[in-house]
């Protein structure tokens, strides 16, 4: 082994914050697609929903258009696949990390805490990057969807990353509620699921009672899934939306106000240590 | 607040001007009523083993937890390596290694690739390979942490614990849940960093493995350090009364006694040689330890 015996009394800096982000990033990827959890209630959920929906109701035709429902559902998947990929991944998985040990092991070692916290983010946006591509592909292949074109991918891209900060900063935060690891799904699954329904994912969201659209339109996902309707929609389809808009402008900035709140209550909220310690 | 009237001999000092890897002076930390740690002291020579020992819940985790940096305390002044924990920076992190008592995390990661990922935290990081070796699992180094046994992944925590090559080691109850033959297996691993100057709190409930592993135990009940010393004089073992034992008349005989080789010399001069089935046995330091938390736990009823 390497020794010792003259090494100075007081070590050299420790590796930079961004490098060891990197490399927690790779090790977030390895264990995130090795574990059966996030794999496919996570990665692959929206693909297995995609495949099973498109067979069944992929052909219908949306009121008076000829834009097909798996034309609209793959926006919604998308989505959905935000809110999996950062809130549903980390709200459960963190308060695992932090009864197993994962959390303990790391505030004793040099490793800077954002390194972490950039691991989560940068895991967050490859696994979507990949999900998102997929969904394409099984769309494009098999549901013959029609994909965006021009000014959409550039709504599509601020749409992804407003939508990825602001429910990864969610999850985070979201990560103290579960008293125990073991009772996170059953806490997050239902929201999770209930904000789907609720935001226009399966159902048209111009046909759902009034009450619905107005608690829906509370919380991220409904103003994402419309922004992602834009992108994957032809403009004819705006007279679909509630307000005969797309209303971009909005989604932009409920997105931008979940985000800044995701980041206030990750801050104050965001523990180490299990309940009750220190 | 009760007092141990002999307390300034079962606390034997470490000679003035030994330099400290540990200073810890009459901490406190209160959980509501419940004092865990009530004005322990506790200091550790640089290049020394010691045994923590305690039973559960006088102390034991929460001040080590405090040494680590994990926990704050409530009062008193602690120094480990020359910081105070309280206000450790990823520099001072870098030169410890902290074993914890359970850890079932990396579950998805090869022993490889958990050891290696560690290694990068560390500005002076010993091989991994290296590493893997020493702690035996150079056969397991594919293997995922969930498939490894209680052994194997208490060894994966060590590697993990030794991989910044450390200067001071803490460990937590390591050999729980071993064989003979692993924790065997394990005490020559601690050996061999002891012997390259690492400075090791060890926190056990095996006195056999203090015995071994240590060069000075201390022993903590009610939240305070109560006794420490070598082993072999711990609690004034070496000064307590010895049994000499053997063999006459078909009966055990037994001779409690101050002066065992004055005893013994005298029946080897009755037998005219050979006595038979001769014992001479001092207190374990089981036998010591026993007595020193039954006292304590004593005169806290009292």
């Amino acid at each position: 082994m390497t020794t010792t015996a003259a090494r100075p009394a007081d070590a050299a800096a420790p590796p930079g914050t961004l490098r060891l982000g990197r490399a927690r990033v790779r090790i977030e990827l390895k264990q995130f697609f090795r574990d059966r959890q996030s794999a496919v209630f996570v990665f692959a959920f929206p693909m297995i929903l995609m495949v099973i929906f498109g067979s069944v109701f992929g052909n219908q035709r949306l009121g008076g258009t000829d834009v097909t429902f798996a034309q609209y559902f793959v926006a919604g998947m998308i989505a959905s696949g935000v809110l999996y990929t950062g809130f549903q991944n980390l709200a459960i998985a963190i308060p695992m990390e932090r009864e197993d040990g994962t959390l303990k092991r790391l505030q004793g070692s040099p490793m800077p805490k954002l390194s972490y916290f950039i691991g989560k983010i940068g895991m967050v946006v490859v696994a979507y990057v990949a999900q998102v591509t997929i969904l394409i592909a099984i769309g494009k292949l098999f549901y013959k969807i029609v994909l965006p074109t021009g000014s959409q991918w550039v709504t599509f891209a601020w749409a992804s990353v407003l939508g990825l900060l602001s429910c990864t900063l969610l999850g985070i935060a979201f990560s103290v509620v579960p008293r125990k690891a073991k009772g996170a799904p059953a806490i997050v699954s239902p929201i999770v699921l209930v904000l789907q329904f609720t935001s226009g994912v399966f159902f048209r969201y111009d046909q759902l009672p009034h009450w619905m659209q107005q608690l829906a339109a509370l919380f991220p996902l409904k103003w994402l899934t419309q922004a992602m309707r834009s992108v994957f929609l032809p403009p004819v389809a705006a007279r679909l939306e509630v307000s005969g808009s797309f209303d971009l402008g909005r989604c932009a900035l409920v997105l931008s106000a979940w985000t800044v709140a995701g980041l206030v209550l990750s801050l104050v909220f965001f523990r180490w240590n299990v309940r009750g310690e220190r | 607040m009760s007092t141990t009237a002999p307390a300034s001999d079962l606390l034997v000092p470490l000679p003035p001007g030994t330099d400290l890897a540990i200073r810890a002076r009459d901490v406190h930390k209160a959980y509501g009523d419940t004092h865990a740690v009530d004005g322990a002291t506790l200091e550790v020579a640089r290049g020394e083993t010691l045994a923590l020992l305690g039973p559960n819940g006088a102390g034991k985790t929460t001040t080590t937890e405090i040494l680590e940096g994990y926990r704050l305390r409530d009062s008193g002044e602690v120094e480990v390596l020359g910081v105070d924990p309280a206000h450790g920076d990823a520099r001072w992190k870098s030169r410890l290694g902290i074993v914890l008592q359970s850890a079932s995390d990396l579950r998805d990661l090869t022993v490889a690739e958990a050891v290696r990922h560690f290694a990068g935290y560390y500005p002076h990081a010993a091989d991994p390979t290296e590493v893997i070796e020493s702690v035996g699992l150079a056969a397991k180094a594919g293997t995922r942490a969930a498939q490894l046994s209680g052994g194997q992944r208490r060894r994966l925590d060590v590697a993990l614990g030794i991989v910044g090559d450390p200067e001071l080691l803490f460990l937590d109850e390591p050999t729980t849940g071993f064989d003979p033959e692993a924790r065997r297996e394990f005490w020559d691993l601690i050996r061999s960093l002891r012997a390259r100057g690492t400075t090791i709190l060890l926190t056990t409930h095996y006195l056999e493995e203090a015995e071994v592993l240590a060069d000075r135990v201390a022993v903590i009940a009610g939240g305070r350090v109560i006794a420490t010393d070598v082993p072999a004089r711990l609690g004034g073992r070496d000064e307590s009364v010895t049994t000499v034992s053997w063999q006459e008349g078909g009966a055990t005989r037994e001779v409690r006694t101050a002066e065992p080789t004055r005893v013994v010399a005298e029946l080897a001069a009755r037998f005219d040689g050979e006595v038979p089935g001769l014992a001479v046995r001092r207190p374990s330091l089981e036998d010591i330890y026993l007595t020193l938390i039954g006292h304590t736990l004593t005169q806290e009823v009292a």
